[in-house]
């Protein structure tokens, strides 16, 4: 494998924000989100799709960003756990993720918050097998899922 | 047990509101914003990135390096070998471990060449220039194989490594532990029942979400610091200067937030690496693990094969018990003998069995080491124990649970070596989860729907709770709140909100006017390590000491203020110290801060210390040879039921609900109580149905979270019930004590003690129990 190789430019749109690089074509978003654009709250942990933990949201769909490659990004609206918070107030699955005390080391917990909110933008008023099949993409080591289903069935419309 | 001489403080009520809060966590809101910094999210300026040659062989000679190709390479700052740098083996136990392989390898994986480049990319692609000249030896990767007298040693220069203990005779044998009390060669004449057999459980991987990682920094002083994923600073420390010869005032270790552990980040996970890297090109250098990596080169559960049997009268008293465990330990010691301990500790259970003659062994082999992991050695003793009492329940037709209420080890009656046990509340748990559950008309069978079977079981279990030393040191801010330092590493279970909540709790002070700072070995009073369920109890009652002495010291100084004696004061809540029982005469803590700093005294500040004392083991009671620790912490005691469906066409098993019992002495934490219940119960699932590294030839089969699957959302049932039991605990902070192990040591042996209950008899041995054993136990059973 070549270590120098040519770069290819594409503008990522993160966020709301623009941003115009030029990157190695072998390289994905996950790793340009966190290299390049200091945007670290997207996880790394298994970096082959399994795990969920590299979850941002493209075009109002949860993606793994460790299979997109980022020069293919281009054109897409990408939206990152920075930028489920508006104007300083946080998104009100951020907010029941900590009421309901779901997290605990938190690795996973961006991307839990990135799964749940795309759930409910989907399925405003979701079961208990909704929701662990919603979430069924996201592997969390510490807390057995279920306060983090406690937590969006507290977001659930028919509460 | 603690030792009855030991000056432990009496037992305090907390005052306010922080203590039985479910507070999120102190740092909730940076985790689910992004902001929370884990290691692999810090850069430093000018910081260079690793990689790592590891071994292609379980056992071999290394001839010859060449490293030329790779240090060729534009943006290669270090090649680096065993032969280069001067390095002494580490292990808690046994120092048996370099940073990098010298002379030879020892398992596929194991680090022998370090390599920091400009990018990670091409330090990945020098290691691949990286050739290597290894002469293969013959491997051994079964620990019974292992122990045979023509088997290949791994450890020829064992009798030259300095060890805590006499290591047995075998050069193989890393540890030998015997354990025997009462008489239990003629015991078995006395017996209606006897059970027999054999037992296995797997290697199973931690899996903590966030891979091992580490950053190394030194200065222009010769000192580095270092930021890593770990469970001990102090521990990092420590051994990060053994293992590389410098003196550890040179060592500075920080902990950033770290994304799990379970005991696979204790003690070390290649941050030499890092420092040498650092040291050789005297920038920083970040070494992030791949998955595969962290699989292949930190550390696994030990896998093991138990020998068990197991006698009764049949009026369902237990009478005696023999078994040999085979704890394969892999490469290297590191906690291996330790485990062993635990294992030999727990292989009689938290019941009364009078005759017990138990022997463990940890073997090295050519594989990963194996070391803790969340009960550290336990699951292993009482996945056996807990199946051979439902198979004795079986042949004397006994209900289970009535058998295990029968024996339970009652408060005032004596463990292993004659240590008591202060509060035996195993019968209450028992109790608790049989109620919740519904099992007394469930036992008898429990219908389900077309080409299912469902079934309930059940397991007792014990844990301990503390060991070694722990410090803390509580501050009064001029500002009137507190501010709480100590060296413990919170590794994602809610270590630092509880301990806050802890000194909260002595003051009166409500969360939010405790402030939290550490871990850092600069600035933080030692303690040992986050493991060992020990950070509640063991830091706990430091923080309570060091909060109760800076109440005295405040004390001292309102006493001057309104002029009355210290016996008038009381503490309130929120921040004040007032008269008792005169409303108007009272002060909050930033006056006394005030007075303290500007008028009369000084700073007011305290801190405490202490080891957890232990009650020793009486010799004479009880022969205990080859146990590496004695003082290992307060028991603690559980009752775990599982209501499953097994599949009769494919075996598979679904756990439909899930009952954990625990006494806790006090849940400080409800909330954080409950998750550790959960996280415990799912990661227990895991291990019980279909967790399992698999070796080919000494080669990890499966390194990656595709092929060793942990349980997700759709594999854990919504419906765990933790029943949270409080018996307090005199000598933990508040009456508590420790949670985070104990409740996955049940939960292997409660599903498949279910499964049987099931499948009418379908007893699998071996776990995983996975759909193909369910089957075939199934089968074997004949139906």
């Amino acid at each position: 494998m070549s270590t120098a190789t040519q770069t290819y430019d594409v503008t990522l749109k993160v966020n709301g924000e623009t941003h115009a690089l030029s990157v190695d074509p072998h390289r994905t978003l996950l790793d340009v989100l966190r290299n390049d654009l200091a945007l670290v709250g997207t996880k790394c942990a298994c970096n082959q799709g399994v795990c969920g933990a590299c979850s941002v949201i493209v075009d109002g769909t949860a993606k793994r960003s460790c299979l997109q490659l980022a020069v293919a990004m281009g054109g897409y609206d990408i939206v990152t756990i920075e930028g489920l918070e508006a104007q300083g107030e946080l998104h009100p699955v951020q907010q029941a993720f900590i009421k309901e005390g779901a997290i605990q080391c938190g690795f996973c917990m961006p991307a839990m918050a990135i799964a749940a909110k795309t759930l409910l933008d989907e399925n405003p008023d979701p079961t208990v097998e909704d929701i662990r099949h919603g979430l069924g993409g996201n592997l969390c080591r510490c807390s057995g899922y279920v306060k983090v289903i406690e937590a969006v069935l507290s977001l659930s419309e028919g509460k | 047990m603690v030792d009855p001489n030991a000056n432990i403080a009496p037992l305090r009520d907390p005052i306010g509101e922080a203590i039985g809060s479910s507070a999120p966590r102190l740092e909730a809101e940076e985790k689910i914003t992004g902001t929370a910094v884990y290691t692999d999210d810090m850069t430093l300026p000018g910081m260079l990135h690793a990689a790592v040659v590891g071994s292609d062989y379980p056992h071999a000679r290394i001839l010859a390096y060449d490293i030329d190709a790779a240090r060729a390479l534009a943006g290669v700052k270090a090649v680096i070998t065993g032969e280069d740098l001067e390095m002494a083996p580490v292990g808690q136990m046994i120092k048996d471990e370099t940073a990098l392989a010298r002379g030879k390898v020892r398992y596929i994986g194991e680090p022998v060449v370090a390599i920091a480049a400009v990018t990670l990319d091409i330090a990945r692609a020098a290691a691949r220039l990286v050739e290597i000249e290894y002469e293969e030896l013959d491997a051994v990767f079964d620990p019974e194989d292992a122990l045979k007298a023509d088997a290949p040693v791994l450890h020829e220069e064992r009798s030259s490594y300095a060890a805590v203990f006499e290591m047995p005779e075998h050069p193989n044998a890393m540890s030998y532990t015997q354990y025997k009390e009462g008489d239990p060669e003629t015991a078995w004449n006395e017996c209606d029942v006897i059970v027999e057999g054999v037992y296995e459980t797997p290697a199973q991987e931690h899996m903590y979400m966030e891979p091992c990682s580490t950053i190394s920094s030194y200065d222009r002083t010769g000192k580095v610091t270092i930021w890593s994923s770990q469970q001990s600073v102090f521990r990092v420390q420590a051994l990060v200067a053994e293992s590389l010869c410098m003196p550890m005032s040179d060592v500075r270790v920080i902990s950033p937030k770290v994304g799990g552990g379970f005991g696979g980040k204790c003690d070390l996970t290649h941050q030499p690496i890092s420092v040498l890297l650092s040291r050789a090109t005297k920038r920083p250098v970040k070494y992030t693990l791949t998955r595969e990596e962290d699989m292949m080169t930190t550390k696994s559960r030990h896998p093991c094969k138990i020998y068990m049997r197991t006698g009764a009268k049949k009026d369902g008293t237990l009478i005696a018990r023999e078994g040999k465990f085979y704890l394969d330990s892999g490469a290297y010691a590191d906690e291996g003998p330790e485990v062993a301990t635990v294992t030999a500790f727990f292989s009689r259970g938290p019941y009364r069995i009078p005759n017990i003659n138990t022997e463990t062994w940890a073997v090295y082999t050519n594989k990963l080491k194996a070391s803790a992991f969340r009960g550290f050695g336990n699951p292993q003793a009482s996945f056996a124990a807990e199946s051979q009492l439902d198979e004795v329940a079986e042949k004397i037709g006994m209900d289970p649970l009535q058998l295990r209420l029968k024996n339970a080890l009652k408060t005032g009656e004596h463990w292993l070596g004659g240590q008591r046990v202060e509060v035996g509340s195993l019968a209450d748990c028992l109790e608790a989860a049989r109620v919740e559950s519904g099992w007394n008309h469930k036992i008898g069978g429990l219908s389900a729907p077309p080409g299912k079977r469902r079934g309930i079981g059940v397991a007792g279990m014990s844990h301990i709770s503390a060991l070694m030393s722990s410090s803390a040191m509580v501050r009064l801010n001029e500002d009137g709140t507190a501010t709480l330092n100590t060296g413990a590493v919170d590794i994602g279970a809610g270590q630092h909100t509880v301990l806050a909540q802890i000194a909260a709790g002595t003051l009166g002070l409500s969360l939010d006017q405790v402030k939290y700072g550490g871990p850092d070995t600069d600035s933080s009073p030692y303690d040992f390590q986050t493991s060992a369920s020990r950070i509640t109890y063991t830091c706990g009652k430091a923080v309570t000491e060091a909060a109760e002495r800076v109440r005295e010291l405040m004390f001292e100084k309102a006493a001057k203020m309104l002029e009355c004696d210290e016996g008038d004061l009381e503490l309130g809540v929120g921040g004040v110290i007032g008269i008792k029982g005169v409303p108007e005469a009272k002060l909050g803590f930033a006056d006394i801060a005030g007075f303290s700093l500007f008028v009369d005294g000084g700073p007011i500040m305290a801190t405490h210390s202490w080891k957890f004392p232990g009650e020793p083991f009486d010799p004479k009671r009880t022969l205990m040879n080859g146990f590496v620790f004695d003082a290992i912490g307060v028991f603690c005691f559980g009752a775990h039921i599982a209501e499953v469906e097994v599949d009769e066409a494919s075996g598979k098993v679904e756990v439909l609900n899930f009952w954990a019992a625990h006494d806790v002495g006090r849940a400080l934490n409800p909330g954080s109580c409950d998750g550790q219940i959960h996280g415990a119960v799912a990661q227990g699932l895991g291990y019980a149905l279909f967790e399992e590294m698999l070796w080919d030839d000494g080669r990890l089969v499966n390194p990656s979270m595709m092929d060793y699957k942990i349980p997700g959302s759709m594999d854990v049932p919504f419906e765990i019930h933790p029943i949270v039991l409080e018996q307090p605990e005199e000598t933990g902070p508040f009456g508590a004590k420790g949670i985070g192990e104990i409740a996955l040591v049940g939960v292997a042996p409660a599903i498949v003690n279910a499964v049987r209950n099931a499948t009418g008899g379908g007893s699998v041995k071996k776990i995983p129990a996975t759909s193909e054993r369910v089957l075939r136990a199934m089968l074997e059973r004949g139906d």
